[in-house]
């Protein structure tokens, strides 16, 4: 086991180089240029620009750049945003709170929805149930997260006018107040992404289930006498779960990287705005401690993945 | 109307001879406007040179009371040191807590802030040579941190900004320029040379005073690191609260401001993100915010939003030019691996009657009332602001026909594809534009009214960040101009025009040899231009030195290189009972501490 883990720590280092070096070559070749607003302002004299650009590094060769990226880097050292000229992990840092609360509790959601109903239905395929459930999650995962975003702000911010559509990361209240605001603003942005992946979600459990219930040990089960809740709970969901849990385990990164879209319609200061207000602006240090943070949280999901593996099924050894 | 003539009715204003109500009825039988009229006694000295466009603030004995003022930029504000500002939104942040000597009121005028006083040749704060100003601050003007406001900051900014450095980006406003501590309470400027336009050092968006007690260990290279960036100390309206870039700003009310029962509110939230249409929802219509930035959104919408009743838009004037370029340079022809090669000629706006048609082919009632709104002013002029600037000799036209008949007359004989030809040379030009929906639409209206009079037009839209980019390596930017038409708007950061009519002089066209940095970019080099360029830069005598920008304006556009299509206004939306304060000339925030509600 020990073995397995450090072989797979030393597999991640060359993917992580590749994608840094990939993801660098990819935003210097990309056209824009961070000082944009300076070159169309005739108050700040050319010069200026040029002496940004050569104090931030802008102006030397790619490799130079990256290898001056990649040092900073081991070095603990993420970078200076070019825009707020601030050190790259502080705003990174800023945003992470937000971000777990609003995806965390939206994925939260969805497992709530897809574990019951998924299980549920497949237990009782072709049911009334079974048709509801699956026609809502079919509508549910086709209708994409900006036009439901906008739909639920018309409905239930303008035309019942129950719940504001601008998030507020520091609200200005204490106690039971607090956590009462702090639910109402995030009821749309977490209902959101939560429907939208509990939908899918609910498609994955159910025919996973499926495939296990027809199994001839779940026959066995049965013949024994066992309760059907018992035969469910305990041969059928947990050698259903396998696959699931991969899923979930390569959904983690999103808690970390946030949902641009959705958070840029709600204005949640999260990392996928901080990510999406980069990219607009050119700023590459954020962006590229960004993306690299999200691609180093996929590989160490997937190993996660793939021990929780072991703990659901015996059977499986690690070497 | 003659120069004299002019002088005489000033000159009886000035000894209360004629009223200033008769004064203005005169002007305006000779062909100025009202607002000229005004501005010309104002800058003559003839009336209080103090802006009166600033409306009057309720009596109060103490700050504060108002409760909260939550705004909304749909760009959110980065950092909060307005010598690192780039861009309207962080100056904006940046102004909630500092301050500026004065600040440029709607009408073009100034209006003292951390100044005693304007600087006038009545006070004897401007010299009469032009080459000094001498500022007195206001006495008692505190920083947050409880420290006194004196000339030793005031030097310090100027010795902050110039330093290469540090890299701000105001320094333009400050290495040209000499400041000495005359006293606690006194700094000259000097100039190197006499200079009209004095009003830019501790003026304005760029002029905002850092406190030297805060930054003086953080200039230089240093600058980068200072933790005031984040989290500034001023003498502004509000003190700082807390800051998450990108996100939110929040300040509460200063009980220490220099200025009586100022300011209104408690607290003040600035929220960023998100978009212009929501920005405009949240204000308008479900009325959870006080105030909306810039509302780039579809004139129709905002009408339709302001139905609700809760918030209304308001639109100032400015001085930006949403304008056509056409080419002077040839940008087919390759000279020192350089298209658009400033020693060129473009082969076909080379002859002034396709210009002009080109000109009468632009429909721009249309382009404003479908397209823009009341977001825009149609215009026949390039320099439409302060007014005292504005020409009254150009006019504007759509008519095909006249076009029509002024290619024929030109020679161009229509092809059978109806296309005209001269000399073998197709009348079919490239007109390019940045990605932006209304843009897309206007250059649809004029590409159709062109087919009308025989002129074929090929449309491009580049990307904004791709056009508007300071790439050397990229072909599409908009200072290459590798086309025969561009249009674009530009702004004009400043209320007085000497910087912005730099566009058309010969030095400045964009060519290799200044990586493409150069402001004139349509490549049109005109001697009478240059030379009274030159002429307004040393003269004194505001009357003059009008008359002078006035005459560039018609130059340019007369020429036909620059059709102006018209003038964008700055749209922003509010609560009913609120009252802000806004200015088209200098940052939203200029003068926030005189927002209240009512």
């Amino acid at each position: 086991m020990t073995q397995y883990l450090i072989r797979r720590l030393l597999i991640a280092i060359p993917s992580l180089l590749g994608i840094s070096v990939i993801l660098f070559t990819v935003l210097a070749l990309a056209p824009g240029d961070p000082f944009e607003e300076l070159a169309t302002n005739p108050a700040i004299p050319p010069e200026v620009r040029q002496q940004l650009r050569a104090s931030l590094g802008m102006d030397d060769p790619i490799h130079i750049r990256y290898f001056s990226w990649l040092a900073a880097m081991l070095r603990g050292e993420w970078g200076y945003s070019f825009v707020s000229r601030i050190p790259v992990d502080d705003l990174i840092l800023q945003r992470l709170p937000t971000t777990i609360a609003v995806i965390g509790a939206s994925q939260v959601l969805a497992l709530c929805i897809a574990l019951p109903v998924g299980v549920y239905s497949a237990t009782r395929p072709y049911s009334i149930f079974d048709q509801i459930a699956n026609t809502l999650a079919f509508i549910g995962f086709s209708l994409p997260t900006f036009f439901t975003g906008l739909l639920f702000i018309l409905f239930f911010s303008i035309y019942l006018d129950w719940l504001p559509f601008v998030y507020n990361a520091n609200i200005n209240a204490t106690g039971w107040k607090w956590w009462w605001e702090q639910i109402r603003q995030s009821i749309m942005p977490v209902a959101v992404l939560g429907l939208f992946q509990g939908a899918a979600w609910t498609r994955y459990v159910r025919s996973a289930v499926l495939d296990v219930i027809r199994l001839d040990h779940v026959t066995t089960a049965r013949a024994k006498g066992l309760p059907e809740s018992r035969i469910t709970m305990r041969h059928v969901v947990r050698n259903a779960m396998i696959p699931v849990v991969t899923l979930v385990a390569l959904q983690m990164p999103a808690v970390f990287g946030g949902a641009i879209v959705t958070e840029q319609i709600f204005r949640v200061p999260g990392i996928g705005s901080l990510l999406i207000s980069a990219i607009l602006a050119n700023d590459t240090p954020v962006i590229m401690a960004v993306t690299f943070v999200l691609s180093a949280l996929v590989i160490f999901f997937n190993l996660v993945a793939d021990i929780l593996y072991g703990w659901l099924d015996p059977r499986i050894s690690y070497r | 109307m003659t120069e004299d003539h002019l002088r005489s009715l000033i000159g009886r204003v000035k000894r209360g001879t004629l009223s200033r109500r008769g004064f203005v009825r005169r002007v305006a039988a000779l062909g100025l406007t009202a607002p000229m009229a005004t501005q010309l006694l104002a800058v003559t000295g003839a009336a209080p040179a103090a802006a009166q466009a600033v409306p009057a603030f309720p009596q109060r004995v103490r700050g504060g009371g108002g409760g909260a003022l939550r705004i909304l930029y749909w760009q959110a504000q980065t950092l909060l040191n307005p010598h690192f500002a780039v861009g309207t939104t962080n100056q904006d942040g940046s102004r909630v807590f500092y301050e500026p000597l004065a600040g440029w009121a709607s009408d073009g005028t100034l209006h003292p802030i951390l100044a005693a006083e304007i600087p006038s040749v009545e006070n004897r704060g401007l010299s009469e040579d032009g080459r000094a100003v001498t500022w007195k601050l206001k006495r008692g003007v505190k920083w947050h941190d409880g420290q006194d406001f004196t000339a030793d900051d005031v030097v310090f900014n100027w010795e902050y900004g110039r330093n290469p450095a540090t890299s701000a980006v105001t320094i333009g406003s400050y290495r040209g320029v000499n400041v000495v501590k005359v006293d606690d309470y006194t700094v000259r400027v000097e100039f190197e040379r006499p200079t009209p336009f004095w009003a830019d050092a501790f003026v304005g968006s760029r002029g905002m005073i850092i406190p030297r007690h805060v930054f003086k260990d953080y200039t230089g290279a240093a600058s980068r690191d200072a933790p005031a960036n984040i989290r500034p100390v001023g003498t502004g309206a509000y003190r700082f609260v807390s800051f998450q870039p990108g996100d939110t700003l929040r300040g509460e009310a200063n009980p220490a401001y220099h200025a009586q029962g100022r300011p209104f509110f408690d607290t003040i939230e600035v929220k960023g993100g998100g978009d212009a249409a929501s920005a405009a929802r949240a204000v308008l219509q479900t009325g959870d915010y006080d105030f909306a930035w810039s509302l780039r959104v579809d004139d129709e919408i905002l009408k339709r939003l302001e139905a609700a009743g809760r918030g209304q838009v308001s639109f100032l004037p400015t001085g930006a030019i949403e304008h056509i370029q056409l080419n002077a340079a040839d940008p087919a022809r390759e000279v020192d691996g350089e298209r658009s090669h400033p020693s060129t000629q473009h082969p076909i706006f080379r002859d002034p009657a396709v210009r002009q048609a080109v000109a009468l082919v632009v429909d721009r009632d249309s382009i404003q009332r479908f397209i823009y709104g009341r977001g825009g002013e149609a215009t026949a002029n390039f320099l439409n602001n302060p007014p005292r600037f504005r020409s009254p000799n150009m006019r504007y036209e759509f008519n095909i026909q006249r076009a029509n008949e002024i290619l024929d007359a030109a020679g161009w004989v229509r092809g059978r594809d109806g296309i005209r030809v001269k000399d073998g040379r197709r009348l079919s030009l490239l007109f390019q534009t940045s990605v932006s929906a209304p843009r897309q639409r206007a250059q649809a209206i004029i590409k159709q009214a062109a087919q009308r009079a025989g002129i074929e037009m090929e449309l491009k839209s580049v990307v904004a960040s791709v056009f508007f980019s300071s790439d050397v390596a990229n072909p599409d930017t908009y200072t290459k101009f590798y086309a025969d038409m561009q249009m674009y708007n530009t702004t004009m950061p400043q209320a007085d025009p000497q910087l912005f009519m730099n566009q058309f002089t010969s030095w400045e066209v964009a060519s290799q040899a200044n990586r493409w940095q150069g402001r004139n970019i349509t490549r049109w080099r005109n001697e009478e231009y240059d030379r009274i360029f030159r002429e307004s830069e040393g003269e004194m005598d505001p009357v003059k030195r009008a008359a002078l920008f006035i005459r560039m304006n018609d130059l340019i556009v007369g020429s036909n290189h620059v059709i102006p299509l018209f003038n964008p206004q700055l749209v922003n939306g509010h609560a009913n009972n609120l009252r802000p304060v806004l200015s088209g000339w200098d940052n939203t925030f200029w003068l926030l501490r005189d927002w209240h509600r009512v």
